[in-house]
């Protein structure tokens, strides 16, 4: 084996400009790959983290039949205590959850007293729902969270609202809601703060006591829209939701069908889509470098078959056996597959680095200050130096074939 | 016992439709340690002779026994393996491998062929180019061979993995004829001391007065009273 490494190396070597030129290619997309699955990575991880602590938590527990309806917020489809009470309790013995926070979520009339408009409404815990969206604190353009993220009696608006309304901190304001009986009741409340609209479907959001809630709807009893629910480990959300739906799965309606449904946050925003829109890009991106490898090394090989037929001849006439001959030709393809991947990995890596030290910044709706912090995780690296160097071997498998099948006899003839 | 022994030999080439004869019935036997030659013009059917005597081609009448083995009935595998075992090649253009050195291609067929542990590789590959008088030359790449050296480096390789038969099809055609004769003096020299069975082709009446038989062929048959003896 050693030796026939050896040879294939010198035959590499012994045609130095072809064998750099395509390293280089294979270098080239190694590079490109890797630096896109950072990029994306960090661009995608980043996103999701601003949706999820902004708005959405990492999962969501609600009542069966809300998320189909959520757009309406629907009051008929809230958590009955007895409910509210049994999620408590089995939240609570999750070492895996950071914080979770009840909500009550329902449309209101915004009124300025000369202008009204439609705005979305969520009756918070302030200290737990800071504690499950870490980012919502920070997204104050005007006014402060004070002694709580919000005070009784008081409110915080998008800023879209507040431009349009012409409303700033401080106004009083008036907010008329339906209740689950169907009468109509308002209250004034003061604006605290004005926030930046949140990424994804938060954009109309605003927040209020969630005892102002109650009081607003003429909701005597613990019933709840929803909980969101943040995990210590992200990366765990798919064995806390099994868990999730195991336990709660138990509680069950009238009809004896659950009478809970749990979600995680790609189920509850449009991002997942361009989140898919970016894997489905790497994968688009791997395509192009198995194509870029796969056509470099057959083309390489092919013609480093054609232009050694008589050496070929002479290896098989003294006796060299076919399959030795095929692993000359395929350890050829298999080094110069190892050297671009090997290469373009450490390129990618340095890279990588510099980008962690010297981050770009960059904006994305009204966050200009968001900042990219590419990262390769060991699998990614790894499944790519796997692909390409089997792919090397892959493309050097034909033309090693034709080599050791070669009659001996035509290939010594051969000029 | 003959070491090749050739009785009714026959090979035809197709070329589309036609069949084209290359060796008529030819009837033969080589003994061990002997330095035969195969003399004629081109197109005679040395090369075709020598081919199917080293296992590269198959013949389609007769039969042709090399160290008491068929060859006409091994397989592509099993030819190969018997060329590695028993049967030297060198070249009219030397073939040697370009990227490795004089030692490296005297060394190739005990690596890639055969097998031998390092020890036993080492101390054949120098007993043979002390042999041909290129260990002094060891290090060097074929390309800064002359044409004289890069042949006697071929007849070390052929005759290191101790095979019984070395088989030279025009082994001077591309050296100068005091090079060539010393080619020659060498391959017998090689066969006084390993015992060696030499068979070359050649065409020139010099280099085939070396063979101690000499087989003239024409139109691939052996000539009536084309046997000499040297």
């Amino acid at each position: 084996m050693v030796n026939v490494l050896k040879l294939a190396t010198r035959n590499l070597l012994r045609y130095h400009r072809r064998t750099t030129l395509t390293a280089s290619l294979i270098t080239l997309g190694i590079v490109a790959v890797l630096m896109f699955v950072a990029l994306s990575g960090s661009f995608k991880a980043l996103m999701i983290g601003q949706i999820t602590d902004s708005m959405l938590g990492h999962l969501q527990i609600h009542r069966k039949g809300y998320v189909a309806s959520i757009d309406n917020l629907p009051l008929n489809l809230l958590m009955k205590p007895a409910a509210v009470k049994k999620i408590e309790e089995q939240l609570q013995q999750m070492p895996q959850l950071t914080a979770w926070s009840p909500r009550i979520k329902f449309s209101a009339m915004f009124s300025n007293f000369t202008e009204t408009t439609g705005i979305r409404l969520n009756g918070i815990d302030p200290i737990r729902e800071a504690a499950t969206c870490p980012l919502l604190p920070g997204r104050f353009i005007d006014g402060s969270a004070g002694n709580g993220l919000v005070e009784q009696g008081k409110l915080l608006i998008p800023d879209i609202i507040a431009k349009g309304m012409k409303v700033k901190v401080g106004d009083t304001v008036v907010l008329v809601a339906t209740n689950q009986d169907g009468s109509v009741n308002g209250q004034t409340f003061v604006v605290q703060g004005v926030l930046e609209s949140a990424t994804g479907p938060g954009g109309r959001d605003a927040y209020l006591h969630i005892d102002d809630a109650r009081s607003l709807l003429r909701l005597e009893d613990a019933s709840l829209s929803e909980y969101a629910v943040r995990l210590k480990d992200p990366a765990q959300l798919p064995q806390v939701m099994a868990e999730l739906d195991a336990t709660l799965g138990q509680i069950v309606n009238p009809q004896g069908q659950p009478a809970l449904e749990v979600h995680d946050w790609k189920k509850l925003t449009p991002f997942t889509a361009i989140a898919n829109m970016i894997d489905l890009l790497t994968l688009f991106i791997k395509v192009m470098l198995v194509a870029i490898v796969l056509i470099s090394i057959l083309n390489v090989m092919i013609m480093a078959v054609y232009e050694r037929m008589r050496e070929i001849g002479t290896l098989a006439a003294i006796g060299t056996p076919p399959r030795r001959i095929l692993g000359l030709f395929v350890a050829e393809g298999l080094l110069l597959g190892l050297t671009g991947t090997v290469i373009g990995t450490l390129i990618s890596l340095g890279a990588v680095g510099l980008l962690r030290a010297y981050p770009v910044s960059f904006a994305f709706g009204r966050q200009d200050s968001l900042q990219l912090v590419p990262s390769l995780a060991a699998g990614d690296v790894l499944f790519i130096g796997v692909l390409v160097t089997a792919i090397a071997v892959l493309a050097s498998l034909q033309p090693a074939w034709k080599a050791a099948r070669m009659d001996p006899i035509t290939a010594l003839r051969s000029v | 016992m003959s070491l090749v022994q050739a009785v009714g030999l026959e090979k035809n080439y197709r070329v589309g439709e036609v069949t084209v004869p290359a060796i008529r019935g030819a009837d033969f036997t080589i003994e061990p340690a002997s330095f035969v030659s195969f003399v004629g013009p081109s197109g005679s059917g040395k090369s075709t002779l020598l081919n199917m005597i080293g296992c590269l081609d198959r013949p389609t009448g007769g039969s042709l026994k090399v160290l008491n083995t068929d060859v006409g009935t091994l397989d592509r595998k099993q030819a190969a393996a018997f060329r590695g075992a028993h049967i030297g090649f060198v070249f009219q253009d030397f073939n040697l491998v370009p990227v490795l050195s004089v030692y490296e291609n005297v060394e190739y067929p005990l690596v890639m062929v055969q097998n031998w542990p390092a020890a036993q590789r080492r101390a054949r590959v120098l007993e043979l180019l002390e042999a041909v008088g290129m260990s002094d030359q060891a290090d060097k790449r074929p390309d800064q061979l002359s044409g004289g050296q890069k042949q006697r480096v071929a007849v070390a390789r052929a005759l290191v993995t101790r095979a019984k038969l070395v088989l030279a099809d025009e082994p001077t055609a591309n050296l100068d004829h005091a090079t060539a004769y010393r080619v020659i003096e060498l391959m017998k020299k090689m066969r006084d001391e390993f015992g060696t069975t030499f068979l070359f082709s050649t065409h020139d009446p010099k280099i085939m007065e070396s063979a101690e038989l000499i087989y003239a062929l024409e139109d691939g048959r052996i000539v009536p009273g084309g046997v000499h003896h040297g």
